[in-house]
């Protein structure tokens, strides 16, 4: 199996948060076309079934996925909803631009942006960018981990500060 | 919690307090010395000193009279740690996603499709 040696694969996630913006970038290569990849985001059967972890149970409150359209879905964890929901502001050919909020902390909405790069191999390359209203909403999404493993990341946490690593 | 976080990337925001964190990985040092390459007085960096330290980065000895600067490496772990745990959150949701993508190719395996073609 050849690449094409000077360019870098993401083969797996990677992860960008530089330390005085409030954003979040991510890169992933995906053996798919970006229509695809569309497909995955804007069909709502198909995004429950990616959008969390096994555990995480997700359901569609609401989904219009269209540019100035908008959604709702609640993962269910340990028995508690959690409630995520925003806009579309543009749906493209192969970009996505939304906002999105936790609804408990409804204030704090981030703008996102995704962006599918067809690399020409039958293999597309997810382009995912988080912009947060403040540097504090972002590390905490950051901290958090959004819909999945918030009260396993506080237990760790605390756990850590229990042992004075803090 | 995230406050902690917070204080870390806020007190990493400014070039010249990422500079002296950088410097202070190579081992302790006096104020003074994490002066000496910025045209700027003792006092601004002492400054700068006391950010990082509320942030919990660094520490100063009480004891000596030099008060080296210490930098605190697991507080640096605590950030990668937390990139990290999110980075994997969405490598898990990525392989979901690798899979959905997979069935979606066999659905589609009767359309006609580009393999094959230019490299």
């Amino acid at each position: 199996m050849t690449t094409h040696s000077t360019e870098r694969t993401y083969d797996e996630a990677a992860i960008e948060a530089a330390p005085d913006l409030p954003i979040i970038r991510i890169i992933r290569d995906f053996h798919a076309t970006p229509a695809q990849l569309m497909r995955a985001h804007s069909d709502p059967e198909i995004f429950l079934r990616w959008v969390g972890p096994n555990a995480v149970n997700a359901r569609i409150d609401h989904w219009d996925f269209r540019s100035l359209g908008s959604y709702r879905y609640l993962c269910e964890h340990d028995g508690v909803d959690h409630a995520f929901r925003g806009t579309f502001p543009e749906v493209g050919e192969d970009r996505i631009v939304q906002t999105f909020s936790y609804e408990g902390m409804p204030e704090a909405i981030a703008l996102e942006t995704m962006w599918f790069e067809d690399l020409g191999d039958g293999r597309t390359r997810l382009h995912a960018q988080s912009l947060c209203d403040s540097l504090e909403g972002r590390d905490g999404m950051l901290s958090s981990g959004m819909d999945t493993g918030v009260h396993e990341g506080y237990a760790k946490l605390d756990q850590m500060i229990a042992d004075g690593a803090l | 919690m995230a406050d902690q976080l917070s204080r870390v990337f806020a007190a990493l925001s400014d070039p010249t307090r990422r500079d002296i964190v950088a410097r202070l990985t190579g081992g302790d040092a006096t104020v003074g010395d994490l002066a000496a390459p910025y045209d700027v007085s003792l006092q601004a960096v002492s400054k700068h000193l006391k950010v990082l330290e509320d942030a919990g980065l660094v520490t100063r000895s009480r004891e000596a009279q030099r008060r080296p600067v210490h930098l605190e490496a697991e507080v640096f772990d605590l950030m990668t740690k937390w990139i990290e745990r999110y980075r994997q959150q969405a490598e898990e949701r990525y392989r979901l996603l690798d899979d959905v993508l997979a069935e979606m190719n066999e659905d589609h395996r009767e359309d006609p499709t580009q393999e094959g073609t230019a490299s």
